[in-house]
Protein backbone atom coordinates (compact mmCIF):
# COMPACT_ATOMS: atom_id res chain seq x y z
CA UNK A 1 0.00 0.00 0.00
CA UNK A 2 1.51 3.83 -0.63
CA UNK A 3 1.78 6.57 1.05
CA UNK A 4 0.12 8.80 -1.25
CA UNK A 5 -1.84 7.58 -4.77
CA UNK A 6 -3.32 9.42 -7.02
CA UNK A 7 -5.19 7.59 -9.80
CA UNK A 8 -6.40 9.43 -12.80
CA UNK A 9 -6.63 13.00 -11.41
CA UNK A 10 -8.74 15.58 -13.81
CA UNK A 11 -9.26 18.94 -13.31
CA UNK A 12 -10.31 22.18 -15.37
CA UNK A 13 -10.79 25.81 -15.03
CA UNK A 14 -12.89 27.02 -17.28
CA UNK A 15 -11.17 26.00 -20.48
CA UNK A 16 -7.34 25.90 -18.79
CA UNK A 17 -6.98 22.09 -18.03
CA UNK A 18 -4.48 21.70 -15.22
CA UNK A 19 -4.60 18.25 -14.69
CA UNK A 20 -5.66 15.35 -16.98
CA UNK A 21 -5.57 11.73 -16.03
CA UNK A 22 -2.65 12.31 -13.68
CA UNK A 23 -1.95 9.29 -12.13
CA UNK A 24 1.37 8.28 -9.28
CA UNK A 25 2.05 6.82 -6.34
CA UNK A 26 4.88 7.85 -3.33
CA UNK A 27 5.87 5.75 -0.81
CA UNK A 28 7.14 6.20 2.48
CA UNK A 29 11.03 8.29 2.51
CA UNK A 30 10.52 8.84 -1.30
CA UNK A 31 11.69 11.93 -2.68
CA UNK A 32 9.90 13.28 -6.04
CA UNK A 33 10.83 16.52 -7.69
CA UNK A 34 8.28 18.02 -9.92
CA UNK A 35 9.32 20.57 -12.80
CA UNK A 36 7.01 22.02 -15.92
CA UNK A 37 6.59 25.26 -17.47
CA UNK A 38 4.77 27.82 -16.13
CA UNK A 39 1.19 27.50 -15.72
CA UNK A 40 1.25 23.34 -16.56
CA UNK A 41 -0.74 22.72 -12.91
CA UNK A 42 2.03 21.86 -10.68
CA UNK A 43 0.53 24.10 -7.61
CA UNK A 44 -2.98 23.06 -8.72
CA UNK A 45 -1.49 19.43 -7.79
CA UNK A 46 -0.45 20.38 -4.85
CA UNK A 47 -3.56 22.24 -3.81
CA UNK A 48 -5.70 19.34 -4.74
CA UNK A 49 -3.66 17.01 -2.49
CA UNK A 50 -3.98 19.56 0.37
CA UNK A 51 -7.67 20.60 -0.12
CA UNK A 52 -7.37 23.44 -0.87
CA UNK A 53 -9.31 22.74 -4.52
CA UNK A 54 -11.46 19.50 -5.15
CA UNK A 55 -10.44 17.63 -8.53
CA UNK A 56 -13.16 17.09 -11.10
CA UNK A 57 -12.46 13.50 -10.97
CA UNK A 58 -10.49 11.09 -9.86
CA UNK A 59 -9.43 9.44 -6.64
CA UNK A 60 -7.12 10.39 -3.94
CA UNK A 61 -5.47 7.63 -1.42
CA UNK A 62 -3.72 9.10 1.88
CA UNK A 63 -2.62 5.91 3.66
CA UNK A 64 -5.07 2.93 1.82
CA UNK A 65 -7.99 5.56 2.57
CA UNK A 66 -9.61 8.36 0.26
CA UNK A 67 -9.04 11.54 1.54
CA UNK A 68 -11.02 13.44 -1.23
CA UNK A 69 -13.80 14.64 0.67
CA UNK A 70 -11.80 15.64 3.86
CA UNK A 71 -10.87 19.32 4.72
CA UNK A 72 -7.85 20.56 4.52
CA UNK A 73 -7.17 20.90 7.86
CA UNK A 74 -8.31 17.13 8.00
CA UNK A 75 -5.36 16.26 5.45
CA UNK A 76 -2.95 18.30 7.73
CA UNK A 77 -4.09 16.80 10.92
CA UNK A 78 -3.61 12.91 8.99
CA UNK A 79 -0.30 14.03 7.62
CA UNK A 80 -0.06 16.12 4.45
CA UNK A 81 1.80 19.25 5.26
CA UNK A 82 2.45 21.70 2.48
CA UNK A 83 4.02 25.26 1.43
CA UNK A 84 2.72 27.85 -0.30
CA UNK A 85 4.56 29.21 -3.71
CA UNK A 86 3.25 32.80 -2.76
CA UNK A 87 4.30 32.37 0.84
CA UNK A 88 1.09 33.03 3.36
CA UNK A 89 2.62 33.78 6.69
CA UNK A 90 0.25 35.10 9.76
CA UNK A 91 1.78 38.44 9.32
CA UNK A 92 0.47 39.73 13.00
CA UNK A 93 1.74 36.95 14.61
CA UNK A 94 5.68 36.10 15.53
CA UNK A 95 7.36 33.49 13.73
CA UNK A 96 7.57 30.86 16.93
CA UNK A 97 3.63 31.28 16.67
CA UNK A 98 3.23 30.36 13.36
CA UNK A 99 5.26 27.17 14.27
CA UNK A 100 3.36 26.99 16.96
CA UNK A 101 -0.43 27.23 15.89
CA UNK A 102 0.56 24.50 13.42
CA UNK A 103 2.60 22.27 16.13
CA UNK A 104 -0.68 22.64 18.26
CA UNK A 105 -3.42 22.02 15.33
CA UNK A 106 -1.85 20.32 12.87
CA UNK A 107 0.19 17.66 15.02
CA UNK A 108 -2.74 17.72 17.47
CA UNK A 109 -0.03 18.33 20.67
CA UNK A 110 -0.24 20.67 23.77
CA UNK A 111 1.59 22.56 26.07
CA UNK A 112 5.54 21.58 26.40
CA UNK A 113 4.78 19.52 23.76
CA UNK A 114 3.57 21.89 21.24
CA UNK A 115 6.55 24.41 22.28
CA UNK A 116 9.40 21.45 21.41
CA UNK A 117 7.71 20.82 18.25
CA UNK A 118 7.45 24.31 16.67
CA UNK A 119 11.12 25.29 17.98
CA UNK A 120 12.27 22.22 16.83
CA UNK A 121 11.11 23.47 13.49
CA UNK A 122 12.54 27.01 13.79
CA UNK A 123 15.81 25.56 14.89
CA UNK A 124 16.26 22.97 11.81
CA UNK A 125 15.17 25.90 9.16
CA UNK A 126 17.57 28.29 11.10
CA UNK A 127 14.63 30.40 11.57
CA UNK A 128 15.28 30.12 15.74
CA UNK A 129 16.96 33.68 16.23
CA UNK A 130 13.91 34.85 14.47
CA UNK A 131 11.51 33.67 16.88
CA UNK A 132 9.70 36.49 18.80
CA UNK A 133 9.78 38.86 15.20
CA UNK A 134 6.84 39.83 13.37
CA UNK A 135 6.24 37.23 10.56
CA UNK A 136 5.25 40.22 8.40
CA UNK A 137 8.48 41.72 8.96
CA UNK A 138 10.60 39.05 7.15
CA UNK A 139 12.13 39.01 3.99
CA UNK A 140 11.25 36.68 1.07
CA UNK A 141 13.90 33.90 1.97
CA UNK A 142 12.65 33.75 5.61
CA UNK A 143 9.04 33.69 4.52
CA UNK A 144 9.94 30.83 2.46
CA UNK A 145 11.99 29.20 5.34
CA UNK A 146 8.93 29.80 7.36
CA UNK A 147 6.55 28.14 5.20
CA UNK A 148 8.98 25.31 5.45
CA UNK A 149 8.65 25.54 9.21
CA UNK A 150 5.06 25.81 9.48
CA UNK A 151 4.74 22.73 7.30
CA UNK A 152 7.64 20.57 9.52
CA UNK A 153 5.72 21.69 12.68
CA UNK A 154 2.08 20.14 11.40
CA UNK A 155 4.30 16.87 11.87
CA UNK A 156 3.65 15.55 8.33
CA UNK A 157 4.34 12.22 6.35
CA UNK A 158 4.22 13.93 3.27
CA UNK A 159 5.73 17.29 2.53
CA UNK A 160 4.76 19.38 -0.95
CA UNK A 161 6.77 22.03 -1.19
CA UNK A 162 6.12 24.23 -3.70
CA UNK A 163 9.25 26.50 -5.40
CA UNK A 164 10.88 27.13 -1.59
CA UNK A 165 14.48 27.70 -3.38
CA UNK A 166 13.45 29.98 -6.10
CA UNK A 167 15.36 33.09 -6.01
CA UNK A 168 18.31 32.04 -3.17
CA UNK A 169 22.06 31.93 -3.72
CA UNK A 170 23.61 28.88 -4.45
CA UNK A 171 24.90 28.63 -0.82
CA UNK A 172 21.13 29.44 0.53
CA UNK A 173 20.19 26.47 -1.88
CA UNK A 174 23.26 23.95 -0.58
CA UNK A 175 21.74 24.67 3.01
CA UNK A 176 18.27 24.01 2.12
CA UNK A 177 18.58 20.53 0.18
CA UNK A 178 20.98 19.56 3.05
CA UNK A 179 17.71 20.36 5.51
CA UNK A 180 15.58 18.48 2.86
CA UNK A 181 17.85 15.68 2.65
CA UNK A 182 17.89 15.27 6.65
CA UNK A 183 13.91 15.39 6.23
CA UNK A 184 13.80 12.16 4.66
CA UNK A 185 15.80 10.55 6.40
CA UNK A 186 13.25 11.14 8.88
CA UNK A 187 11.34 9.31 6.88
CA UNK A 188 9.28 11.98 5.70
CA UNK A 189 8.17 11.40 2.11
CA UNK A 190 8.64 14.92 0.17
CA UNK A 191 7.54 16.30 -3.17
CA UNK A 192 9.18 19.10 -4.32
CA UNK A 193 8.10 21.79 -7.22
CA UNK A 194 11.00 23.91 -8.53
CA UNK A 195 12.40 25.22 -11.53
CA UNK A 196 16.17 25.21 -9.92
CA UNK A 197 17.05 21.95 -11.20
CA UNK A 198 20.42 21.63 -10.12
CA UNK A 199 19.10 21.66 -6.57
CA UNK A 200 16.24 18.60 -7.59
CA UNK A 201 18.98 16.66 -8.64
CA UNK A 202 21.18 16.77 -5.58
CA UNK A 203 17.88 15.45 -3.46
CA UNK A 204 15.49 13.87 -5.48
CA UNK A 205 15.46 10.45 -6.68
CA UNK A 206 12.71 10.28 -8.93
CA UNK A 207 11.59 13.35 -11.57
CA UNK A 208 8.40 13.93 -12.70
CA UNK A 209 7.33 16.31 -15.42
CA UNK A 210 3.84 17.88 -15.97
CA UNK A 211 3.05 19.64 -18.89
CA UNK A 212 -0.67 21.43 -19.44
CA UNK A 213 -2.08 19.22 -16.67
CA UNK A 214 -0.58 15.96 -18.73
CA UNK A 215 2.36 14.03 -16.94
CA UNK A 216 4.83 13.79 -19.85
CA UNK A 217 7.23 11.29 -18.22
CA UNK A 218 8.33 10.34 -14.80
CA UNK A 219 11.28 8.75 -13.93
CA UNK A 220 15.14 8.19 -12.75
CA UNK A 221 15.77 12.12 -13.30
CA UNK A 222 18.51 12.43 -15.85
CA UNK A 223 16.57 10.06 -18.22
CA UNK A 224 13.49 12.08 -17.19
CA UNK A 225 15.38 15.03 -18.56
CA UNK A 226 16.89 13.71 -21.27
CA UNK A 227 14.03 12.37 -22.49
CA UNK A 228 12.21 13.41 -26.10
CA UNK A 229 8.84 14.24 -24.00
CA UNK A 230 10.00 16.76 -21.53
CA UNK A 231 13.11 17.68 -24.59
CA UNK A 232 9.46 19.15 -26.89
CA UNK A 233 7.99 20.70 -23.57
CA UNK A 234 10.48 22.92 -23.36
CA UNK A 235 11.54 23.62 -26.27
CA UNK A 236 11.38 27.21 -27.03
CA UNK A 237 10.32 27.62 -23.79
CA UNK A 238 11.92 28.05 -20.49
CA UNK A 239 15.37 26.37 -20.52
CA UNK A 240 16.25 24.27 -17.82
CA UNK A 241 19.13 24.85 -15.13
CA UNK A 242 20.37 21.71 -15.12
CA UNK A 243 24.14 22.42 -14.00
CA UNK A 244 24.37 21.00 -10.93
CA UNK A 245 26.55 23.52 -7.67
CA UNK A 246 29.28 21.05 -8.20
CA UNK A 247 29.81 20.01 -11.28
CA UNK B 1 6.46 29.84 33.48
CA UNK B 2 9.61 29.19 32.45
CA UNK B 3 10.22 26.07 30.96
CA UNK B 4 13.24 24.16 29.48
CA UNK B 5 12.94 23.52 26.20
CA UNK B 6 15.13 20.52 24.86
CA UNK B 7 14.49 21.27 21.23
CA UNK B 8 16.97 23.85 21.25
CA UNK B 9 20.84 23.22 21.45
CA UNK B 10 22.47 26.45 19.47
CA UNK B 11 21.16 28.62 21.17
CA UNK B 12 20.56 27.12 24.75
CA UNK B 13 17.46 26.54 26.24
CA UNK B 14 14.76 28.95 25.90
CA UNK B 15 12.01 29.11 27.63
CA UNK B 16 8.24 29.94 26.47
CA UNK B 17 6.78 33.34 28.62
CA UNK B 18 3.50 34.88 27.68
CA UNK B 19 4.23 38.31 27.91
CA UNK B 20 7.56 40.33 26.63
CA UNK B 21 7.09 42.19 29.75
CA UNK B 22 5.87 42.30 33.28
CA UNK B 23 2.39 41.52 33.58
CA UNK B 24 2.95 43.31 37.15
CA UNK B 25 1.47 47.15 36.31
CA UNK B 26 -0.89 46.06 34.02
CA UNK B 27 -2.30 43.82 37.11
CA UNK B 28 -1.86 46.27 39.59
CA UNK B 29 -3.72 49.17 37.41
CA UNK B 30 -6.78 46.25 36.42
CA UNK B 31 -6.99 46.16 39.86
CA UNK B 32 -7.49 49.74 40.99
CA UNK B 33 -9.71 49.94 37.83
CA UNK B 34 -11.53 47.03 38.68
CA UNK B 35 -12.47 48.52 42.47
CA UNK B 36 -12.58 52.07 41.55
CA UNK B 37 -15.69 50.84 38.50
CA UNK B 38 -17.62 48.89 41.03
CA UNK B 39 -17.62 51.39 43.98
CA UNK B 40 -18.62 53.85 41.59
CA UNK B 41 -22.28 54.79 42.05
CA UNK B 42 -21.34 55.51 45.44
CA UNK B 43 -18.89 57.88 44.36
CA UNK B 44 -20.00 59.60 41.12
CA UNK B 45 -23.48 61.56 39.81
CA UNK B 46 -25.89 58.83 39.19
CA UNK B 47 -25.95 60.86 35.72
CA UNK B 48 -22.77 59.46 35.58
CA UNK B 49 -22.93 56.40 36.55
CA UNK B 50 -25.83 55.93 33.76
CA UNK B 51 -22.61 57.01 31.54
CA UNK B 52 -21.49 54.80 32.37
CA UNK B 53 -23.57 52.10 32.07
CA UNK B 54 -24.07 52.92 27.99
CA UNK B 55 -20.37 52.90 28.31
CA UNK B 56 -20.05 49.14 29.13
CA UNK B 57 -23.04 48.14 27.28
CA UNK B 58 -20.84 49.48 23.85
CA UNK B 59 -17.49 47.62 25.50
CA UNK B 60 -19.47 44.03 25.21
CA UNK B 61 -20.99 44.65 21.77
CA UNK B 62 -17.61 45.60 20.48
CA UNK B 63 -15.43 42.87 22.52
CA UNK B 64 -18.20 40.65 20.53
CA UNK B 65 -17.86 42.51 17.34
CA UNK B 66 -14.45 42.25 17.34
CA UNK B 67 -14.09 38.67 18.06
CA UNK B 68 -16.54 37.63 14.90
CA UNK B 69 -14.94 40.43 12.34
CA UNK B 70 -11.35 41.15 13.63
CA UNK B 71 -10.58 37.51 14.06
CA UNK B 72 -13.16 35.02 12.67
CA UNK B 73 -13.69 37.43 9.41
CA UNK B 74 -17.02 37.00 10.12
CA UNK B 75 -18.67 40.48 9.66
CA UNK B 76 -22.26 40.67 10.73
CA UNK B 77 -24.41 44.06 10.43
CA UNK B 78 -27.17 42.02 12.14
CA UNK B 79 -25.56 41.63 15.80
CA UNK B 80 -28.62 43.49 16.89
CA UNK B 81 -30.57 40.33 16.39
CA UNK B 82 -29.00 38.66 19.76
CA UNK B 83 -29.76 41.96 22.02
CA UNK B 84 -32.74 42.15 20.95
CA UNK B 85 -33.67 38.28 21.68
CA UNK B 86 -31.64 38.75 25.19
CA UNK B 87 -34.01 41.35 26.12
CA UNK B 88 -37.04 39.77 24.86
CA UNK B 89 -35.73 36.80 26.90
CA UNK B 90 -35.05 38.74 29.96
CA UNK B 91 -38.22 40.12 29.53
CA UNK B 92 -40.20 36.63 28.76
CA UNK B 93 -38.30 35.26 32.35
CA UNK B 94 -39.27 38.51 34.16
CA UNK B 95 -43.39 38.04 33.29
CA UNK B 96 -42.85 34.08 34.45
CA UNK B 97 -41.84 35.61 37.73
CA UNK B 98 -37.81 35.00 37.93
CA UNK B 99 -35.81 38.10 39.28
CA UNK B 100 -35.01 40.44 36.38
CA UNK B 101 -31.12 40.24 37.62
CA UNK B 102 -31.09 36.18 37.50
CA UNK B 103 -32.52 36.16 33.96
CA UNK B 104 -29.01 37.52 33.10
CA UNK B 105 -27.29 34.14 32.41
CA UNK B 106 -30.31 32.51 31.25
CA UNK B 107 -30.92 35.61 28.10
CA UNK B 108 -27.55 34.64 27.66
CA UNK B 109 -27.71 31.04 27.22
CA UNK B 110 -30.76 31.28 25.68
CA UNK B 111 -29.15 33.70 23.04
CA UNK B 112 -26.03 30.67 22.76
CA UNK B 113 -28.63 28.28 22.17
CA UNK B 114 -30.66 30.50 19.02
CA UNK B 115 -27.16 30.57 17.65
CA UNK B 116 -26.23 27.28 16.75
CA UNK B 117 -29.00 26.86 14.57
CA UNK B 118 -29.32 30.06 13.14
CA UNK B 119 -24.97 29.60 12.01
CA UNK B 120 -26.07 26.60 10.06
CA UNK B 121 -27.59 28.56 7.79
CA UNK B 122 -25.80 31.65 7.87
CA UNK B 123 -22.24 29.64 7.44
CA UNK B 124 -23.66 28.64 3.76
CA UNK B 125 -23.05 32.14 2.61
CA UNK B 126 -19.90 34.08 2.11
CA UNK B 127 -18.36 37.77 2.68
CA UNK B 128 -21.40 40.44 1.70
CA UNK B 129 -24.00 38.05 1.59
CA UNK B 130 -23.35 36.42 5.09
CA UNK B 131 -23.19 40.61 6.22
CA UNK B 132 -26.71 40.58 4.91
CA UNK B 133 -28.26 37.35 5.71
CA UNK B 134 -27.31 38.66 9.36
CA UNK B 135 -29.50 41.43 8.96
CA UNK B 136 -32.24 39.06 7.43
CA UNK B 137 -31.76 37.21 10.86
CA UNK B 138 -32.27 40.29 12.99
CA UNK B 139 -35.33 41.57 11.30
CA UNK B 140 -36.99 37.77 11.11
CA UNK B 141 -36.32 37.69 15.05
CA UNK B 142 -37.90 41.30 15.12
CA UNK B 143 -41.17 40.35 13.20
CA UNK B 144 -41.66 36.83 15.06
CA UNK B 145 -41.08 38.94 18.61
CA UNK B 146 -43.37 41.53 17.37
CA UNK B 147 -46.28 39.39 16.75
CA UNK B 148 -46.15 38.15 20.19
CA UNK B 149 -48.98 39.48 22.44
CA UNK B 150 -47.62 37.94 25.80
CA UNK B 151 -44.33 40.13 25.50
CA UNK B 152 -45.78 43.18 24.09
CA UNK B 153 -46.24 43.13 20.18
CA UNK B 154 -45.02 45.83 18.51
CA UNK B 155 -45.63 48.56 20.81
CA UNK B 156 -43.49 47.08 23.48
CA UNK B 157 -44.01 46.27 27.27
CA UNK B 158 -42.79 47.45 30.53
CA UNK B 159 -40.28 45.23 32.86
CA UNK B 160 -42.22 43.27 35.53
CA UNK B 161 -39.82 42.71 38.89
CA UNK B 162 -38.19 45.72 39.49
CA UNK B 163 -41.32 47.71 40.53
CA UNK B 164 -40.46 46.98 44.20
CA UNK B 165 -37.45 48.51 44.31
CA UNK B 166 -36.77 52.61 44.79
CA UNK B 167 -35.55 54.09 41.40
CA UNK B 168 -32.02 54.49 42.90
CA UNK B 169 -32.07 51.03 43.85
CA UNK B 170 -33.16 49.94 40.36
CA UNK B 171 -30.08 52.83 38.81
CA UNK B 172 -27.66 50.80 41.22
CA UNK B 173 -28.70 47.35 40.87
CA UNK B 174 -28.60 47.95 37.24
CA UNK B 175 -25.13 49.65 37.58
CA UNK B 176 -23.94 46.83 38.68
CA UNK B 177 -25.53 44.29 37.17
CA UNK B 178 -24.10 45.84 33.69
CA UNK B 179 -20.17 46.68 35.28
CA UNK B 180 -20.04 42.82 35.91
CA UNK B 181 -21.35 41.21 32.62
CA UNK B 182 -18.93 43.76 30.94
CA UNK B 183 -16.06 42.42 33.33
CA UNK B 184 -16.91 39.03 32.46
CA UNK B 185 -17.09 39.52 28.83
CA UNK B 186 -13.43 41.81 28.63
CA UNK B 187 -12.18 39.32 31.02
CA UNK B 188 -13.18 35.51 29.16
CA UNK B 189 -12.50 37.67 25.67
CA UNK B 190 -9.01 37.91 27.28
CA UNK B 191 -8.54 34.07 28.37
CA UNK B 192 -10.06 32.95 25.59
CA UNK B 193 -7.34 35.04 22.95
CA UNK B 194 -4.26 33.73 25.31
CA UNK B 195 -5.46 29.98 25.10
CA UNK B 196 -5.36 27.76 22.34
CA UNK B 197 -8.41 29.11 20.30
CA UNK B 198 -7.13 32.38 20.57
CA UNK B 199 -3.99 31.45 18.59
CA UNK B 200 -6.24 29.59 16.12
CA UNK B 201 -8.21 32.96 15.83
CA UNK B 202 -5.64 34.54 15.30
CA UNK B 203 -4.18 32.95 12.62
CA UNK B 204 -7.76 32.77 10.64
CA UNK B 205 -7.55 36.68 10.82
CA UNK B 206 -4.09 36.80 9.66
CA UNK B 207 -4.53 34.07 6.73
CA UNK B 208 -7.15 31.51 6.32
CA UNK B 209 -6.32 29.64 3.81
CA UNK B 210 -3.12 28.61 5.59
CA UNK B 211 -4.55 28.50 8.66
CA UNK B 212 -6.89 25.78 7.07
CA UNK B 213 -3.18 23.73 5.94
CA UNK B 214 -1.94 24.34 8.99
CA UNK B 215 -4.46 21.99 10.75
CA UNK B 216 -7.14 25.06 11.71
CA UNK B 217 -10.44 23.87 11.62
CA UNK B 218 -11.61 26.82 10.61
CA UNK B 219 -15.22 26.19 10.59
CA UNK B 220 -15.72 24.78 14.30
CA UNK B 221 -13.71 28.03 15.00
CA UNK B 222 -16.32 30.22 13.24
CA UNK B 223 -19.29 28.06 15.15
CA UNK B 224 -17.75 29.03 18.42
CA UNK B 225 -17.16 32.52 18.26
CA UNK B 226 -20.79 33.16 16.67
CA UNK B 227 -22.10 31.81 19.64
CA UNK B 228 -20.12 33.32 22.37
CA UNK B 229 -20.65 36.43 20.17
CA UNK B 230 -24.13 35.60 20.65
CA UNK B 231 -24.16 34.87 24.11
CA UNK B 232 -22.13 38.09 24.91
CA UNK B 233 -24.65 40.53 22.95
CA UNK B 234 -27.68 38.84 24.70
CA UNK B 235 -25.86 39.37 27.79
CA UNK B 236 -25.87 43.16 26.44
CA UNK B 237 -29.36 42.97 25.53
CA UNK B 238 -30.39 41.46 28.74
CA UNK B 239 -28.87 44.34 31.19
CA UNK B 240 -30.01 46.84 28.51
CA UNK B 241 -33.68 45.79 29.24
CA UNK B 242 -32.92 45.99 32.89
CA UNK B 243 -31.79 49.48 32.69
CA UNK B 244 -34.14 50.62 29.88
CA UNK B 245 -36.88 49.46 31.86
CA UNK B 246 -39.42 49.67 28.76
CA UNK B 247 -38.95 47.47 25.95
CA UNK B 248 -39.85 47.92 22.48
CA UNK B 249 -38.76 45.87 19.34
CA UNK B 250 -37.69 48.84 17.58
CA UNK B 251 -35.39 49.55 20.25
CA UNK B 252 -33.45 46.80 20.91
CA UNK B 253 -33.34 45.31 17.53
CA UNK B 254 -32.49 48.46 16.31
CA UNK B 255 -30.00 48.63 13.21
CA UNK B 256 -27.71 51.51 15.36
CA UNK B 257 -26.23 48.42 17.68
CA UNK B 258 -24.47 47.16 15.02
CA UNK B 259 -23.35 50.35 13.78
CA UNK B 260 -21.88 51.21 16.61
CA UNK B 261 -20.22 48.51 17.42
CA UNK B 262 -18.61 48.22 13.66
CA UNK B 263 -17.73 51.78 14.29
CA UNK B 264 -16.12 51.56 17.88
CA UNK B 265 -14.08 48.12 16.80
CA UNK B 266 -12.60 49.75 13.67
CA UNK B 267 -11.90 53.42 15.33
CA UNK B 268 -10.02 51.15 18.04
CA UNK B 269 -8.42 48.51 15.66
CA UNK B 270 -9.85 45.19 15.09
CA UNK B 271 -8.33 42.18 15.51
CA UNK B 272 -6.68 43.06 19.25
CA UNK B 273 -8.40 42.85 22.14
CA UNK B 274 -7.37 46.19 23.26
CA UNK B 275 -8.72 48.28 19.97
CA UNK B 276 -12.82 47.74 21.09
CA UNK B 277 -12.03 49.42 24.24
CA UNK B 278 -10.19 51.91 23.05
CA UNK B 279 -12.30 52.61 20.58
CA UNK B 280 -15.99 52.53 23.08
CA UNK B 281 -14.08 55.78 25.55
CA UNK B 282 -13.44 57.88 22.35
CA UNK B 283 -16.82 57.33 21.20
CA UNK B 284 -17.96 58.18 24.90
CA UNK B 285 -15.31 61.17 25.51
CA UNK B 286 -16.68 62.48 22.11
CA UNK B 287 -20.10 62.17 22.66
CA UNK B 288 -20.24 63.55 25.74
CA UNK B 289 -18.42 66.87 24.62
CA UNK B 290 -20.04 67.44 21.45
CA UNK B 291 -23.17 66.67 23.39
CA UNK B 292 -24.65 70.07 23.30
CA UNK B 293 -23.85 70.23 19.67
CA UNK B 294 -27.04 67.85 18.56
CA UNK B 295 -25.34 64.60 16.26
CA UNK B 296 -22.00 66.11 15.18
CA UNK B 297 -20.68 63.45 17.74
CA UNK B 298 -22.24 60.98 15.27
CA UNK B 299 -20.96 62.76 12.17
CA UNK B 300 -17.46 63.45 13.38
CA UNK B 301 -17.26 59.44 14.56
CA UNK B 302 -18.72 58.37 11.40
CA UNK B 303 -15.76 60.56 9.21
CA UNK B 304 -13.05 59.30 11.84
CA UNK B 305 -14.28 55.62 11.24
CA UNK B 306 -14.00 56.02 7.52
CA UNK B 307 -10.50 58.04 7.79
CA UNK B 308 -9.01 54.96 10.03
CA UNK B 309 -10.41 52.39 7.56
CA UNK B 310 -8.66 54.18 4.47
CA UNK B 311 -5.34 54.52 6.62
CA UNK B 312 -5.04 52.70 8.98
CA UNK B 313 -6.60 49.63 9.00
CA UNK B 314 -5.17 48.47 12.64
CA UNK B 315 -7.13 51.28 13.99
CA UNK B 316 -6.22 53.64 17.04
CA UNK B 317 -4.82 50.80 18.86
CA UNK B 318 -2.92 49.24 15.86
CA UNK B 319 -0.78 52.30 15.15
CA UNK B 320 0.00 52.31 18.46
CA UNK B 321 1.54 49.52 18.80
CA UNK B 322 3.02 49.63 15.74
CA UNK B 323 5.17 52.35 17.12
CA UNK B 324 6.02 51.48 20.95
CA UNK B 325 5.33 48.06 20.49
CA UNK B 326 3.37 47.97 23.55
CA UNK B 327 0.56 45.48 25.01
CA UNK B 328 -1.37 46.24 28.07
CA UNK B 329 -3.28 42.86 27.92
CA UNK B 330 -0.31 40.20 26.05
CA UNK B 331 -2.11 37.42 24.24
CA UNK B 332 1.35 36.12 22.51
CA UNK B 333 4.29 33.64 23.13
CA UNK B 334 7.95 34.87 23.50
CA UNK B 335 11.02 33.09 23.56
CA UNK B 336 13.74 33.74 25.95
CA UNK B 337 16.76 32.90 26.12
CA UNK B 338 17.98 31.78 29.39
CA UNK B 339 20.17 34.30 31.38
N1 LIG C 1 -8.25 29.20 -8.67
C1 LIG C 1 -8.02 29.29 -10.00
N2 LIG C 1 -9.00 29.73 -10.84
C2 LIG C 1 -8.79 29.82 -12.15
N3 LIG C 1 -7.66 29.50 -12.76
C3 LIG C 1 -6.65 29.05 -12.01
C4 LIG C 1 -6.78 28.93 -10.58
N4 LIG C 1 -5.62 28.46 -10.09
C5 LIG C 1 -4.80 28.31 -11.14
N5 LIG C 1 -5.41 28.66 -12.29
C6 LIG C 1 -4.83 28.58 -13.64
O1 LIG C 1 -4.43 27.25 -13.83
C7 LIG C 1 -3.21 27.20 -14.53
C8 LIG C 1 -2.21 26.37 -13.76
O2 LIG C 1 -1.83 27.07 -12.59
P1 LIG C 1 -0.77 26.50 -11.56
O3 LIG C 1 -0.58 27.54 -10.53
O4 LIG C 1 -1.18 25.16 -11.11
O5 LIG C 1 0.53 26.38 -12.46
P2 LIG C 1 2.03 26.04 -12.04
O6 LIG C 1 2.43 24.86 -12.81
O7 LIG C 1 2.18 25.98 -10.58
O8 LIG C 1 2.78 27.33 -12.63
P3 LIG C 1 4.04 28.15 -12.05
O9 LIG C 1 5.25 27.43 -12.50
O10 LIG C 1 3.90 29.48 -12.72
O11 LIG C 1 3.90 28.21 -10.57
C9 LIG C 1 -2.77 28.63 -14.77
O12 LIG C 1 -3.14 28.99 -16.08
C10 LIG C 1 -3.57 29.41 -13.76
O13 LIG C 1 -3.86 30.69 -14.24
MG1 LIG D 1 3.10 27.03 -9.19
Amino acid sequence: MSLLQLEDISKKFGQVVVGEGITFQLEQGDAVGIVGPNGAGKTSLFAMISGDIAPDSGAILFDGHNIAHLSPAKRARAGIGRTYQVPRPFENMTVFENALVAAQQGARTRGQKSYDLALGALERTGLAPFANRQAGSLTLLHRKRLELARALSTAPRVLLLDEIAGGLTDLEVNELTAIIRSLRSDGIAVVWIEHVVRALLTTVERLLCLASGVVVADGEPKSVLASDAVRSVYLGGRVLETRGPNE
Amino acid sequence: MSIVTPGAKQHGAPSVRRSSTSPIYTLVGALVLVILLTMAPWIVPAQASSTLMNFFILVIMATMWNLLAGYAGMVSIGQQAFIGLGAYATLYFALKGVNPFVTIPLSTLTCAVIAVPVTFLLFRLRGGYFAIATWVVSDTALLIIGAIPFLGGGTGKLMPGLQSLSPAQTAHYSYLATWIVALVVVTGTYLLLRSRLGLVLASIRDNEVAARSAGVNVQSARRLIFVIAAAGCGAAGAVLAISQPFIQPLSVFNIQWAAEMLFVSMIGGLGTIEGPIIGSILYFVLQQTLQQYGAWYLIIFGSLAVVVALWQPRGLWGAFRERFHGELLPVGYWLREPK
